[in-house]
This record gives structure tokens, sequence and C-alpha cells, in this order.
């Protein structure tokens, strides 16, 4: 499944990660997976949140730079394997991982990959070749979301 | 009326096309005058006459004027507060000064004449660059000891236009005010402009859409690249005015439609190039300092003052007919220049490269720092919404570029740093791009 992640800049520097994810929690808005990709000069906070547009909308008003992307959610079996069974559905395809994230479900013994491709429509269409399940809005956000 | 450009002639603009040989007999006439005024009643101008055994007759021709002392900006330092005056106060009208950013401020007087002239060159700056008493104004100049403000709204006023004057700052209302009185001209510093442009988008307002058509832009050097962004983000002409509150404010030279060159309101202004090295005259065409004599100025006639603003004056005449002369656009300064590692530095230089990489706003500060006894520069640049991207490459890609271009041009290692949006601060008159920390 698709899902939209935010990407927010932040200097390299202390507080720079708690403060948009202080508004964050002060709104409400729950975050289902985040990674943070830093170099020593800026870094790059990425969030999937239940409510995207409205959470976008609340950092850009407190002046965060925000960009919304596309990225692809996979589930697989928290074990060994699990994730090279998916790696390796992209073995010899011009298909590029551009950068992934992982969060386990602790309850539930799975995990969900998040993935970047620079061709996130040819990369599902891989995944369902490869017959790879994709993660359901539910798994990701919970009942409430999809109702 | 229409002048070959398609240009309204203005009554306002007359004296512009005066034949040069009258022009130049007119400026002898009053440069007589204002030596003869200036060595009666300032004794540091006399005392410097006498230095050199020149007496006000030995002037016979424009010529000799660069056998005449030079006033630099120290002199009114050193004279402050009333001692280049060369009128009684009761004869003088109004005071203005300098912010003072260094040491004591400069203090420069008024006669009621004196007004009159500064309103007459600055009604005819605002001619120049095609405005008309149907014209609504928007003064964003700061009002007060600053010449800017004051300058502009008289001009403004004598012009027949409708002159508003909201004075620097408080830029939501500046937006509103542009927006609800259909403004169509406005006058402020490019970089506040240019901070006004971002906050309004940020508020829904598109200025393009706007009536405005032109900015006259002046009071800090600005680059061709800047005034390039300015028109294709608001939609306007965007002219460059000149001037200085030790000569008299804003109005010493100003840009026609043709956009090329700052016609010098010669028949108030003497201009003069000269190296700033030797202080000799330079050939006509070429590069150097802007020394100015004010013409016809009671209160504080300026002999031979240093500028230190670097151009040229173009000896070819322009086609928009006007016979005043005309200065190549002030980008750099001879004072704003960086010394860095032994390599000459000018923050417009830096300028430019950020503005002509294809996404980058000139939001950006300039830091000098000194590591293991080496000067460091370091150009903080804000990150717009189209220069970010969700992945770590794109961004350090971005980065080595401006460091690259940066290099390529000023010649010397540039450490370039991303900053969050709205980190930088934002300046509502004279921006301060450069903070040397190099001395602490």
């Amino acid at each position: 499944m698709k899902v939209t992640q935010l990407s927010i800049f932040a200097e390299n520097k202390p507080g720079h990660v708690l403060a948009p994810c202080r508004l964050l929690a002060e709104n409400d808005v729950d975050i289902r997976a985040l990674s943070l990709a830093d170099t020593n000069r800026f870094g790059i906070l990425r969030l999937i949140v239940n409510h995207w547009k409205a959470a976008a909308n609340l950092l850009e008003e407190a002046g965060f730079l925000v960009r919304a992307t596309e990225v692809v959610a996979v589930v697989v079996p928290d074990h060994p394997g699990g994730l090279v069974r998916v790696l390796a559905a992209f073995e010899g395809t011009r298909i590029n991982i551009e950068y992934m994230y992982a969060f386990p479900f602790a309850r539930e013994e799975r995990a969900v990959l998040i993935f970047r491709f620079d061709d996130p429509d040819a990369a599902i269409q891989r995944l369902h070749e490869a017959g790879i399940a994709m993660a359901e809005r539910e798994e990701l956000f919970g009942v409430e979301a999809v109702r | 009326m229409l002048s070959s450009t398609g240009a309204v002639f203005q009554p306002a603009s007359a004296p512009d096309y005066i034949p040069t040989p009258q022009l130049e007999q007119l400026q002898l006439h009053r440069l007589r005058a204002v030596v003869q005024r200036a060595w009666e009643h300032v004794p540091l101008f006399r005392a410097r006459m006498d230095e050199r055994g020149l007496a006000p007759e030995d002037i016979r021709s424009l010529g000799d004027a660069s056998l005449l002392p030079f006033t630099v900006k120290t002199d009114l330092r050193d004279t402050y507060p009333f001692g280049l005056f060369a009128s009684p106060m009761r004869d003088v009208v109004r005071l203005h000064a300098s912010s003072g950013t260094t040491g004591k401020p400069i203090v420069v007087a008024y006669t009621s004449a004196d007004l009159d002239v500064w309103s007459e060159v600055m009604e005819r700056a605002f001619a120049t660059c095609g405005l008309h008493k149907a014209d609504i104004i928007q003064n964003a100049y700061g009002y007060g000891l600053f010449t800017g403000g004051l300058g502009a709204h008289y001009g403004a006023e004598r012009l027949g236009a409708t002159v508003i004057p909201i004075s620097g700052g408080n830029t939501e209302r500046q937006i509103m005010v542009m927006r609800d009185f259909g403004v169509t001209a406005i006058c402020c510093t490019p970089s506040y402009f240019l901070h006004m442009v971002d906050r309004a988008a940020e508020l829904g307002v598109d200025i393009r859409t706007l009536p405005l058509r032109a900015g006259v832009f002046g009071a800090e050097p600005w680059t061709e690249a800047m005034r390039v962004r300015i028109e294709k983000m608001a939609g306007i002409k965007a002219f460059d005015i000149y001037g200085l509150s030790e000569i008299i404010g804003p109005g010493v030279a100003m840009e026609c439609e043709c956009q090329h060159g700052l016609h010098v309101f010669e028949d108030h202004f003497y201009p003069e190039i000269i190296d700033p090295e030797t202080g000799d005259p330079m050939p006509a065409g070429v590069e150097g300092e802007l020394v100015l004599t004010t013409l016809s100025k009671q209160a504080m006639p300026m002999i031979r003052y240093r500028t230190r603003d670097i151009t040229a004056l173009f000896p070819e005449p322009c086609p928009c007919g006007r016979t005043l002369r005309r200065m190549r656009r002030i980008s750099r300064r001879s004072d704003d220049m960086l010394i860095i590692r032994g390599v000459n530095v000018f923050p417009s230089q830096i300028e430019s490269v950020l503005l002509e990489m294809e996404h980058t706003m000139p939001h950006y500060q300039i830091i000098l720092t000194r590591e293991h006894g080496l000067d460091q520069i370091e150009v903080q640049v804000e990150v717009t919404a189209e220069m970010f991207s969700d992945t770590v490459g794109a961004l350090e890609r971005l980065n080595d570029r401006l460091a690259d271009a940066l290099e390529h041009v000023l010649q010397v290692r540039t450490r370039v740093t991303l900053v969050e949006p709205h980190t930088i601060p934002r300046s509502e008159g004279k921006s301060r791009r450069v903070i040397d920390r190099r001395s602490s």
C-alpha cells in the first residue's frame, strides 16, 4: 500500500527534532513510524502519522519545512529472512530503493517495512508479482482510521 | 507626448534634457558658488584649501574640481554634530542623522531651499521611472532621522501622486494596504520588498495579481540577478534609486525605463570617478569610486565627498533622451569588501551565486570566523520548499553545488550551511548580511 510520509527539515542542533514532535503530540497526532536521517550538517525527520494532511498543515503553520512523499508499506513476518525476501524481489530490476526503515508490531510478530522507491508504482507491481503482502490501512493506523 | 522609449514626458523631467554645454555652464557656475560658500563658512574646508594654497577663485573650469580637497565620512564624525554646517541654525529647518552603527551618528542639515531641491530631485526621480500623479505610492522607507522616508515622501507629493506614508515594518499591514488601497508603486529596500513578497505568499496574497507595477528600491546595494528575481516574483518593474544622507538623501541618481544605469541629477550633484587607492580621476567609462559635490546645497555643502561606492559613468547617451550622465548601478562599496585569507570578497558576489542557482531565495547570512589563525567563511542559506527534498543525497548535492559555485566565484573555500526557514533575522530596513566574528 502506498502511504504518505511527511519529511521535515531539521538543522543538526539540540532540540530541533523535539519541536515538531512536541507540536504533533500537543495536537493528538499519532506517530506510527519514524526515522531520522542525519548528516553532520542537517537532518531529515520522516514520519508516518494517522492524519497526514492535518499534521502537515500544523507543521507548516508553525513554520517547519515539510514535504509529503509517497512511500510503500510492506508487511513481513518478524523473523530472520523476512526482510531478505522483499529485498530479493527487486534483485535484477531497475527499481531503486532510495531509503527504508522498519518497525515491528510487538504482539503479532510481524514487521512493517517502509520503502521509498524512485518508482513506487513499478515497485508495487513487482511486489504483487512476487506475492508479497502490502500493509493494509488498518494494520498501520488501527480500525479508527478506516472507519 | 511620447519619447522614443514610449515613456510619457512629464514637465518635472524637463531639466533632465538640458543640452550638455548648458549643463556644464550651470555646473561650473554652481560649483564656484558652493566652493565660495564652504570656504567662507566651514573652517575645516578652508583649512584644507589653505594647506593646498588654493582659493575659491582658482576654480575656473569643471576640470579644476579635481584640485579641491576630498571630504570623507570621518570628517562628519570628527566635526559632530554641526561642524560642517555652512548656515546659521536659524536658517536650518531640518536635521537628519545616520543610524550610527559604528560610533557616533552623522548629522546633516537642510535649509528651506535645500528641502526644495531635495523634493525636486525626488520628484524627478519618480518621473524618471515613469511614475506620475495618478500613481498610488506606498512609501515603506523608514520615516524619522533616516532620510529615506521623508525624502521619498516629499518628492512623491510634489509629483502629485497619492502617498501612503506607511514607513517600514509591520509587514502584514504593508501587504493589506498594498492590496486594499490599490497601490501601484512601492518604495523600500529591495531586501525588505523580497521579505514582503514572501510574507504575502504565506498569507495567500499573490502580488502579481495586484495593481502594483513599479518598485523604487534603494538604500542598499543590490544586484541585477535580484532585480530579475523581484520582477518575476512580483510582476513589477524594479528600479534602482541612489542617494546618501551626506549628499542629500535619496534622489541623487535614478534609473529610467531603460533600466541601464542611473541618471545622476548632475545639475545639483557633480559626479567624478576616482581611483580609490590614489585619489586620481579615472578616464571616462572606467570603474572607480564615486565622488560627489553638492552644487546647490546651502546648509551643508559637500565638496568632493568620497562615497565609497564603486561604479563607472557611462560616456554614451541614453536611448531615453536624457542628457544627464548615467552611472552603473552600485553593486558594491569599497568598504563592504571582506578580505578573507587575503582574497577580496564582496557580499554582492555571494548574492549573485545564490540567486542564479535555480531555486534559491536570497535569505542568507555570511559568517566570518577565525579558526587556528585562518579566516573561515560560512554562508548560511535558508532552505525553501522548492529546495527541500526528503532524501539526504539530494540535500547534500544541493549543499555541495552551492559551495562549489561560491568557491568558483569567490576563489576561496566557502562552507555552506542549510538552515531552517525563518531562522535568519529579517531586516525591515537595511539588511545586515555579514557577521564578522574574527576579532572576538
